[in-house]
């Protein structure tokens, strides 16, 4: 499947991923909205990790083996038959947390606004790039198909 | 290839999935004493509370059944094992012949034996039934008060849905606080704060000797130290065990749970055994033992999945995690958490804490170290980023390198050696 690879050594920090993943996980989707004026606040998906010059992009990694989708115990989290992305039905979600305790990489958080779910990054679901991906102006993020 | 499953629940229904993924033409038979298609078991307390309605009781929707080409067996006890005709022979004396057999039975909650538990208004708290009974008897009754007998996860969530009730509830531990095989002191301690700032008595280090009532129902409990608690409604939840009724005669090794290899087979050749109802390895611990969490249930139920269909596929172990809201509070707990209550596994000395509490925010973050790896993590209130150490821990990642930032606030991956980082997502992603 296609995914979303990372080149640390790229990225500037400038967080451009972080305000356009918000943005396109709000209900408005234009940026002053989103941000100042909608409930439940949108939350971005990724996570920048940032210490000293280093710093990356990071977000659900779409895991072959998924330990999320093996500890959720809703159904919630499932693997998208298409696409291969691991999604979650936020309907579904209660907002235990088990995803959360497995996840290796920290990247999936609890969105606490409204009705407690988790949140995590979806691929961009019809898009033809992932968001971040599209507006990070150095490609330290990349969508592609490795075999 | 004949594939049978009896259970149908975490365990069996990961294994139907990696067994479908393999085997696109064998026949699945799941076996049920149960009559859904499948629901998830935590959630029963949120259906008894009302914060999920029945339908999204099943955590595999649809034509799940149906797409995998599963025969299901519903409210049919499996009776017997004829491991010599390689059969299983249900209540109604049908016999279901199997090439590869999966007991996935999971675990039954023990009842003590105390004089009066057969009174009405006794409950366990482990099924879907279970949950509608008690629902059914609270409003038959007009239940106001009621008594939980044993402060682990599952007394604790029932003390919950029953509170949203609007139920006054008392808990009475035999252990001097709530959690105790789970968390350390600190961590129960602002759980149990938090119950009791919302109305929950706690009553620990007692347990009760008898339940009374004037005809059927109970009326009340009297607790070893001879204080009787008033109670119309109590809920026993002193633990769960496996269920070992199926293999218990037959040559099937069951020690507590039924013993099972790192294929998950058990002692005998093409039967397998996976989730609450064995014994696999736990990884820290290094011995077998039952672990009776969802995670682990399904984990083992897809290895034995892919080893039935030929497939080959080790359990790498597991190990005691849970995640749980308390109290709206949130808290993780995995591995070791306390060292100093472990049975049997060398000196105190061993370990090393790192913790942070803030108790103004009741917050609070452990880590247990041994041998510069991480074998145990408590968090309360703040789990953010919390399966990264879960993630150190099944890995056994040395620290050492890294120590001093784990418990800072900006913990991530970016803290983690390069080498490891690059280890962590190739195949999956991230070119680092
Ligand atoms: C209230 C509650 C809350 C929980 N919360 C959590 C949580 O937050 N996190 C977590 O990790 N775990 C939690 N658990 C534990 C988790 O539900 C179990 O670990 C998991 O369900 C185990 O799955 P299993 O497939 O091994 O067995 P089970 O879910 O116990 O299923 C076994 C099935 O086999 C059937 N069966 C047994 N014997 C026979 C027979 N002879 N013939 C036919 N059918 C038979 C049983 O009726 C049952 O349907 C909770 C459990 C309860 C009760």
């Amino acid at each position: 499947m296609k995914r979303i690879y990372i080149r640390e050594e790229y990225c500037m920090g400038c967080r451009l991923c972080e305000i356009h993943c918000l943005v396109q996980h709000s209900k408005s989707r234009e940026i002053i909205k989103a941000y100042k004026g909608e409930y439940p606040k949108p939350q971005p998906r990724l996570i920048v990790e940032e210490k000293g010059y280093l710093s990356f992009a990071l977000q659900c990694r779409h895991c072959e083996d998924a330990p999320c989708l093996e500890a959720c115990i809703t159904g919630a989290m499932y693997r998208d038959r298409e696409t291969g992305a691991v999604l979650c039905d936020e309907d579904r979600c209660v907002g235990c947390w088990m995803c959360i305790m497995v996840c290796p990489f920290g990247v999936i958080s609890r969105n606490l606004e409204g009705k407690k779910v988790a949140s995590k990054c979806d691929l961009c679901m019809g898009e033809e790039t992932p968001v971040c991906v599209r507006n990070c102006p150095n490609e330290a993020i990349v969508y592609e198909e490795k075999t | 290839m004949n594939y049978v499953i009896i259970g149908n629940s975490t365990a069996g229904v990961a294994a139907i999935e990696a067994i479908r993924e393999c085997d696109k033409d064998g026949r699945i038979t799941v076996i049920s004493d149960e009559p859904y298609a499948n629901y998830s078991r935590p959630l029963i307390s949120y259906l008894l509370a009302g914060l999920v309605s029945a339908d999204k009781m099943p955590y595999r929707t649809g034509d799940f059944y149906k797409d995998n080409r599963v025969e299901l067996i519903l409210s049919k006890r499996a009776d017997r094992l004829d491991l010599e005709t390689r059969e299983v022979i249900l209540q109604d004396g049908k016999r279901v012949p199997f090439d590869r057999l999966l007991i996935a039975t999971g675990g039954i909650p023990i009842v003590p034996e105390i004089k009066g538990i057969n009174l009405n208004g006794i409950f366990t708290f482990t099924r879907w039934i279970d949950a509608e009974r008690i629902k059914k008897y609270i409003e038959d009754n007009g239940v106001e008060k009621a008594l939980v007998v044993g402060g682990g996860l599952i007394g604790l969530k029932a003390t919950e849905a029953l509170m949203e009730l609007g139920i006054k509830v008392t808990i009475v531990e035999l252990a001097d606080r709530i959690l105790s095989a789970t968390f350390d002191k600190k961590a129960s301690k602002i759980i149990e704060d938090a119950l009791s700032q919302m109305g929950c008595r706690l009553i620990t280090s007692n347990t009760v000797v008898e339940f009374s009532g004037e005809g059927q129902k109970v009326e009340q409990a009297l607790l070893r130290d001879e204080e009787t608690v008033p109670a119309d409604l109590v809920i026993i939840a002193i633990g769960v065990r496996p269920n070992v009724e199926l293999p218990v005669h037959t040559p099937i090794k069951v020690n507590r749970g039924i013993l099972v290899d790192d294929l998950m087979q058990t002692s005998v050749k093409d039967v397998y055994a996976a989730g609450d109802c064995c014994e696999a390895r736990d990884a820290l611990l290094n011995i077998n033992r039952p672990i009776a969490i969802w995670p682990n249930a399904s984990r083992q139920g897809k290895i034995a999945g892919y080893n039935m269909a030929g497939v080959r596929r080790e359990y790498r172990g597991g190990f005691a995690m849970n995640s749980v809201e308390l109290c709206g509070i949130p808290t993780i707990s995995v591995g070791t958490t306390d060292p100093s209550a472990l049975p049997g596994t060398g000196p105190e000395g061993e370990y090393e804490v790192l913790d942070h509490l803030d108790e103004n925010r009741a917050v609070y973050k452990k880590l247990v170290l041994r041998d510069n790896t991480i074998v145990g993590a408590i968090f309360i209130n703040d789990i953010d980023r919390a399966g990264i150490y879960t993630g150190l821990i099944s890995d056994k990642v040395d620290v050492s390198s890294f120590r001093a930032h784990l418990l800072k606030e900006d913990f991530g991956l970016i803290s983690l050696p390069k080498e490891y980082r690059k280890h962590l997502v190739t195949g999956e992603a991230i070119e680092i």
